[in-house]
């Protein structure tokens, strides 16, 4: 098999996916995460900075999703196909809250009253929320794996993928988001909605701890398969451990009131969770709970050599690109919000 | 084609057909549904790209400050447009995958890699560059603003690229071979530029370049008649009228050169598309050409206004050589809403007829001296945004239900496209689902590019965001 570097190029692909997907979790997890804090603000002002202070952001962030989908579409068809069409409902909801959320943000500023304006308020805060919980329920089923057959059909029911295990990730998702968004927030406020914030950023940081430490009980007994790995290359534990000693460190930096750093590490947090799901999973991408032959790995599942050859040629100029504009915007928009006239 | 894939599923799932009759044609629905009003966005922000490259290179050629005020209005109205596109956009990526899971494993080779360059290409450099247009006005010298404007128009056109690649490959496939067999068969990709100059992909590609470039010009033709009939900003509606009507004329006779290229590929490469477009049954008879006509496809026949042998002329360029007909197909090999596909067809070729003629008469009427004295054209100009659209619309009617019953044109047929384990009451919970939000999603661009018209190209310098620069101590990310 063709190598780059030593390193295949599915498993490449692989890397250059589950980056992407990292990098949507990072960004549209802020905002999503302002989005679920949102009816925690209850004056108006503080509402509108709240919504500004994704306002320039929130679009942008999704663009990796779209790119994500579209990475695993091309590298990873069989996956894309069979996850895609398995979780049908998760999705439709899913893009659904989307868009709600969408027109929420944008409906909300445009007429005055007071009713219009709750009524917005709360449909974004509802859709953030949903949307935080289908991404980790689809996640906890991807970890656990789902009923495929040999044909990639999905022979489950809807309520399979509400086991136990997967709304523990989803609510552990929602934590994780909530905090990250919650730090996001306070960088870029004052005053009063600054004090709330430091409040807000402690409780979801010890909501999210807490998750953390269930969902990894839970999974060291329950999961053993993403353990395996880890005993298979012990020094892959380092990855667990980033994400603890990232975690550890926000607790640190909040009491300092160094909420820069504590961003950084709840962005490494993510991105070691993350991570730490793609070496359980490898070579695996999708489980089946039927049988170990029908598991989609990323030999099976991906494109021919020759596509991912051109597709990671696409990534390697691409993504650097889109990682300059993205930093340029944040750039553009640093500091603390200010509401104008242009302002939501 | 070689493997007879249909055969092969049918004996690995043999309830297959039955229980997933309903599932499909309501996946077709809902992805009908979602890509036509989907589409309604991409074409304005492809020809609006055009039109504000144009304004502001005039702005700064001239300086005049008339110019600028255009650009700064129409990019306000381009966000709008492009903000739609991307909420709707995702979508389709997701229903490749729910709904038509076995046509995504079978393109993905090919399909996939278009969509992934679209994806990190066009639309970053889009959506990237967009916010310096928007918010950049006074972070950026007018150079840079200038080239981030073309950067926008390049990326839009660029995903229309990508996109119109994958779907004329499935048109016309090329470059590729079939591995495996059954439901594991796939379409490898054997030759990248064979596949992406593909025998359909370019001429199709210009055909929608181009009516994309009347759908934007003719949006800022309509809002500047709007303009221009209640006597508001007249100064800029009337620059910005000209600037348009310059594009969209060009546009309406590049696209008779576009249409007729099309329409003599598909002739070529789908000829029994061809046929359904122009109603033509008999087989290996000379063909009229009908201007007006029905279909009764039970009947297999067409009556109508017809010019005779037009439909042989315009193909063969002689009166002669006859023309493969419906009849020449098995019927379950040729599309069977021929009615449909013929006056869906025969629409977007009288509109684009009809655009012609405005156009060139606008033309002639500037050349005159006399283009604003006619409230009656303002008139029609002012609704005349509806007729791009329409005929945008009509077009991909045509090409897509002209090419059924394949979804990949000989290789793949769209009934055994779906995912296999799809439920009707799955699809027509999503399809719900959609029609509600799509309505508020229509709801709420009509209002906001409502009250962005009635707002108008002024008093913009106190919109511009003024973000107060702080010291790097107090920035929060970096």
């Amino acid at each position: 098999m063709e190598t780059i570097l030593g390193i295949d190029l599915p498993t490449w692909w692989f890397l250059v996916v589950g980056g992407v997907f990292s990098g949507y979790a990072i960004l549209d997890g802020f905002d999503l995460g302002a989005g679920a804090l949102h009816l925690f603000f209850k004056k108006e002002e503080s509402r509108r900075i709240a919504l500004n202070a994704i306002g320039p952001v929130w679009d942008g962030n999704e663009v990796w999703l779209v790119i994500g989908g579209g990475a695993l579409f091309a590298g990873f068809p069989v996956v894309y196909a069979t996850v895609f069409s398995a979780f049908y409902e998760l999705f439709m909801v899913f893009l659904v809250m989307l868009i709600l959320r969408a027109i929420s943000i944008e409906f909300r500023s445009k007429e005055p009253m007071k009713w219009w304006r709750q009524l917005w308020d709360i449909s974004y805060s509802f859709a953030s929320i949903a949307i935080a919980l289908a991404l980790g329920l689809v996640l906890g089923n991807v970890i656990q794996g789902i009923a495929v057959d040999q044909n990639y059909t999905y022979r489950g029911t809807l309520l399979d993928f509400f086991n136990p295990y997967s709304l523990l990730v989803a609510v552990t998702t929602l934590a994780l988001f909530m905090m990250h968004g919650a730090i996001y927030l306070v960088m870029k406020t004052e005053n009063r909605l600054y004090a709330k914030l430091t409040i807000l950023v402690k409780n979801t940081t010890i909501f999210f701890v807490l998750m953390f430490a269930l969902t990894s009980v839970v999974t060291l007994l329950f999961v053993p398969h993403m353990v395996a790995r880890y005993k298979e290359i012990p020094y892959m534990f380092g990855v667990p451990l980033l994400a603890i000693v990232a975690t550890a460190n926000i607790t640190r930096q909040i009491s300092a009131r160094r909420y820069r750093w504590a961003f950084v590490s709840s962005t490494l947090v993510t991105a070691s969770l993350m991570l730490l799901v793609a070496v359980g999973l490898y070579p695996n991408i999708m489980l089946s709970t039927l049988d170990a032959r029908f598991h989609l790995t990323v030999f099976n599942g991906a494109s021919s050599p020759k596509t991912l050859k051109t597709l990671l040629l696409i990534a390697a100029i691409g993504v650097p690109l889109v990682a300059t504009y993205t930093a340029f915007v944040f750039w553009t928009f640093r500091g603390k919000v200010h509401l104008d006239d242009s302002s939501y | 084609m070689k493997e007879p894939f249909f055969v092969l599923i049918k004996k690995e799932l043999p309830n297959y057909p039955l229980a997933t009759m309903d599932a499909i044609l309501l996946s077709r629905i809902q992805f009908a549904f979602t890509v036509a009003f989907h589409y309604i966005y991409p074409p304005l922000s492809i020809g609006l790209g055009v039109v504000l490259v144009i304004m502001e290179g005039l702005y700064l050629r001239t300086g005049d400050r008339i110019y600028e005020q255009m650009t700064r209005f129409w990019i306000r109205i381009f966000a709008l447009i492009f903000g739609i596109g991307v909420a709707t956009g995702i979508v389709m990526e997701f229903e490749f995958g729910t709904n038509w899971a076995v046509y995504s494993r079978y393109v993905g080779d090919i399909f996939g890699s278009a969509l992934a360059a679209e994806g990190i290409f066009a639309f970053a450099l889009e959506s990237g560059f967009l916010g310096i247009l928007l918010f950049g006005w006074n972070r950026v010298s007018p150079k840079v603003h200038f080239f981030s404007t073309i950067m926008v128009a390049l990326g839009s056109m660029f995903s229309a690229i990508w996109i119109v690649v994958a779907n004329s490959w499935q048109q016309t496939p090329a470059g590729f071979k079939i591995e495996g067999s059954g439901l594991n068969a796939r379409a490898v990709v054997t030759d990248f530029w064979e596949m992406v100059f593909n025998p359909s992909s370019m001429e199709r590609l210009a055909h929608v370049l181009v009516g994309s470039l009347l759908a934007g010009s003719f949006l800022v033709l309509s809002v500047n008649a709007y303009y221009l009939l209640k006597k508001r900003h007249e100064t800029i509606a009337k620059a910005g009228f000209k600037i348009a009507l310059v594009v969209a004329t060009v546009a309406g006779l590049m696209q008779l050169f576009t249409g007729h290229r099309s329409a003599d590929g598909v002739a070529k490469n789908q000829p029994a598309k061809l046929a359904a477009f122009e109603g033509h049954y008999d087989s290996l008879a000379v063909a009229d050409m009908y201007l007006l006509g029905w279909v009764d496809a039970r009947k297999e026949t067409i009556s109508g206004i017809s010019i005779p042998k037009g439909l042989t002329y315009l193909i063969h360029g002689d009166f002669t050589t006859p023309v493969k007909g419906l009849k020449s197909f098995a019927p379950n090999d040729r599309p069977s809403a021929v009615n449909f596909v013929f006056q869906t067809y025969h629409i977007m070729v009288s509109i684009g007829m009809a655009l012609i003629g405005l156009t060139l008469l606008a033309s002639f009427l500037w050349w005159r001296g006399k283009l604003f004295d006619h409230r009656w054209l303002l008139q029609v100009f002012a609704w005349s945004v509806l007729l791009p659209q329409i005929a945008n619309q009509m077009g991909w009617y045509a090409a897509e239900v002209g090419r059924q019953p394949w979804v990949v044109y000989g290789l793949l047929r769209t009934s055994d496209a779906l995912s296999q384990a799809l439920r009707a009451e799955q699809v027509l919970f999503s399809l719900i689902l959609f029609t509600v939000v799509y309505a508020l999603l229509f709801v709420l661009f009509l209002y906001l590019l409502n009250k962005k018209i009635k707002h108008g190209p002024v008093d913009d310098a106190h919109h511009v965001e003024e973000v107060p620069l702080f010291s790097k101590r107090d920035n929060p990310i970096l």
